[in-house]
């Protein structure tokens, strides 16, 4: 039973009130939903890293039959998976060593001297950022076979450096932007020469930019099928491993190295955010 | 003093040099071959013969106009999608993220760490027959009891628009993260109800990276052949399963030049008239 007071407390509530519970109701729903997109984003990889200590009865690594160890303590228990794992750690080194050179110097050309042809020079480097990776892949694939080049390891790095200038150059021009340059002159003015003050002052000063940007490179490097896929003639990196093994059954070590790449990806990532909670 | 000293204005081009150069040479220069493979005749037995074959370009478009206008279609829906889902999290992270903000947005992300391959193969586990989806959609009669989700089109929309949802979120919240809250504010001292200072004030304050997030999304997407292989069948194939196969498989190289100069075409043209009706003009008051 209410008593009367609370009837009318219920029927009519306190203006405020209403408005009050509706905002609490809106903040809640969106928060609701955020955490749903978030746990929708997430739920595949959690599935990548529980399917690596699955069981498989068959083949096919889609069913849950039993937790187990084994996969992790015999990560290339299967024949050919250490071989393009090894070829795509080389292809992601020579081509992020290569782009991140190529892509630091033309974005200190952007930020720091005006010349003609600066429009062009954008538009370049953003041209293959909004291409279709197919119609890379195949372009590069065609160019390959008109020139009876055959397509191997060097086309593969070829390729991907070709595709990771563009982002070196975005990610250091950002980080160059708030680049002081009375810094360089106070060096200039001190006696230093250009090249010693591009190593003691420059370079220091964009360092974390370059790393950022390298970063960046190694994880596009080593993620790339598409244009790879067009390339590679008969070399095997991790992506084209996991490509060929999709059609007989994916060995749930495929899901080990996921996880592992998942986890160094994520953990650089983490302590970077860390890191810079911590100066502010 | 040396040669840079006296001649200043070369610094920039040394720079640039090299890097310009091998974007030309691996990236405009081949787009060249594509063009000039595209009008070629032949088969790779006979060798190709460049005769202005612009029969390439019409048996591609009415051979395979059907992959064509699913993966435009697919794309889109796609698109649409992944901006429904993304513009409430982008949104929820930069006005409530707080100090959270930055572990969120690695959230984001985080879906990148994992080889794109691997994560379509994930989606595979998620969607197979008697997988949990399939059996709570069975329970509760959204899907019949013979139902199933892999290997039909809401499969592969749905690996698209997990797969490229990041290229969406990240633009947007970057835009609504840069919206001055006094206007919204503003907007609410002068008797807009929340709604209509979200429909006046934020929206369109957003659009650029509504605009961004849609390109970013689209293009890839349009191109994608990675989600109708592995969570689709060839009734879902779309034109960049047929790109890869006549350049891979068959080796018929005049059809899948042009064919790929066709998609580009195809996406060029949307972008524009896109461009007409949410474009720069609209952007700037």
């Amino acid at each position: 039973m209410t008593t009367s007071a609370e009837a009318i407390a219920l029927r009519r509530p306190h203006p405020g009130a209403f408005a009050r519970a509706r905002r609490f109701a809106g903040t809640h729903t969106l928060t609701v939903f955020g955490v749903l997109a978030l746990a929708y984003l997430l739920l595949p990889i959690a599935i990548v890293v529980l399917f690596s200590f699955n069981d498989p009865a068959g083949r096919f690594n889609y069913t849950w039959e039993g937790f187990t160890f084994d996969h992790w303590t015999n990560p290339f228990g299967v024949p050919g998976l250490l071989e393009a794992m090894e070829t795509s750690l080389k292809v992601a080194g020579i081509a992020t060593a290569a782009a991140t050179v190529l892509g630091t110097l033309v974005a200190l050309a952007l930020v720091r001297y005006g010349f003609r042809g600066r429009g062009a020079t954008n538009f370049l480097i953003f041209m293959p950022m909004t291409t279709p990776e197919i119609v890379m892949g195949a372009s590069l694939l065609t160019l390959f076979l008109n020139l009876g080049v055959a397509t191997g390891f060097w086309t593969i790095v070829i390729a991907h450096v070709m595709f990771d200038i563009s982002y070196v150059v975005v990610t250091v021009k950002a980080r160059l932007v708030g680049f002081d340059r009375h810094l360089e002159e106070a060096a200039m003015d001190l006696g230093a020469n250009e090249w010693v003050t591009f190593q003691k002052v420059t370079l220091p000063l964009i360092a974390p930019g370059i790393l950022a940007a390298s970063l960046l490179a190694f994880a596009l490097s080593i993620d790339d099928f598409v244009i790879t896929n067009f390339n590679s003639g008969t070399t095997v990196t991790f992506p084209l491993y996991v490509w060929g093994a999709a059609r007989v059954g994916v060995p749930p070590q495929v899901n080990v190295m996921g996880t592992i790449i998942f986890v160094a990806a994520a953990g650089l990532m983490l302590a970077n955010v860390l890191h810079q909670r911590r100066r502010q | 003093m040396t040669f840079l000293h006296r001649h200043r204005w070369v610094a920039p081009y040394l720079l640039l040099g090299p890097g310009l150069a091998w974007l030309a040479v691996f990236f405009i220069v081949p787009l060249g071959y594509l063009g000039y493979q595209s009008l070629k005749e032949g088969t790779v037995q006979v060798g190709y013969v460049f005769n202005w074959a612009w029969g390439n370009y019409s048996d591609a478009i009415s051979r395979y106009h059907e992959q064509l206008f699913r993966a435009l279609e697919y794309a889109g829906i796609a698109t649409a999608v992944a901006l429904l889902i993304s513009y409430p999290l982008a949104y929820w992270i930069a006005f409530r993220g707080g100090r959270w903000k930055n572990l969120l947005l690695l959230f984001i992300i985080a879906p990148f760490f994992v080889t794109y391959l691997i994560r379509t193969l994930a989606w595979q586990t998620i969607l197979s027959d008697g997988g949990l989806v399939v059996d709570t959609l069975k329970a509760i009669g959204i899907v019949g009891d013979d139902g199933r989700l892999l290997a039909t089109s809401t499969a592969v929309v749905a690996g698209i628009t997990y797969n490229f949802l990041p290229f969406m979120a990240l633009p947007l919240y970057v835009s609504i993260e840069q919206i001055d809250r006094r206007l919204i504010e503003a907007a609410t001292d002068l008797y807009a109800n929340r709604a209509v200072a979200f429909l006046r004030v934020t929206l369109p304050l957003s659009l650029p990276g509504v605009f961004a997030g849609t390109m970013l999304t689209f293009i890839p997407a349009a191109g994608d052949f990675i989600n109708a292989q592995l969570l689709g069948t060839p009734n879902q194939y779309m034109i960049g399963n047929v790109i890869q196969s006549k350049f891979l498989v068959i080796t018929d190289y005049g059809q899948a030049a042009a064919l790929s100069f066709v998609v580009m075409a195809a996406i060029l043209v949307l972008i524009v008239a896109y461009t007409r009706v949410l474009g720069t003009e609209r952007l700037t008051p």
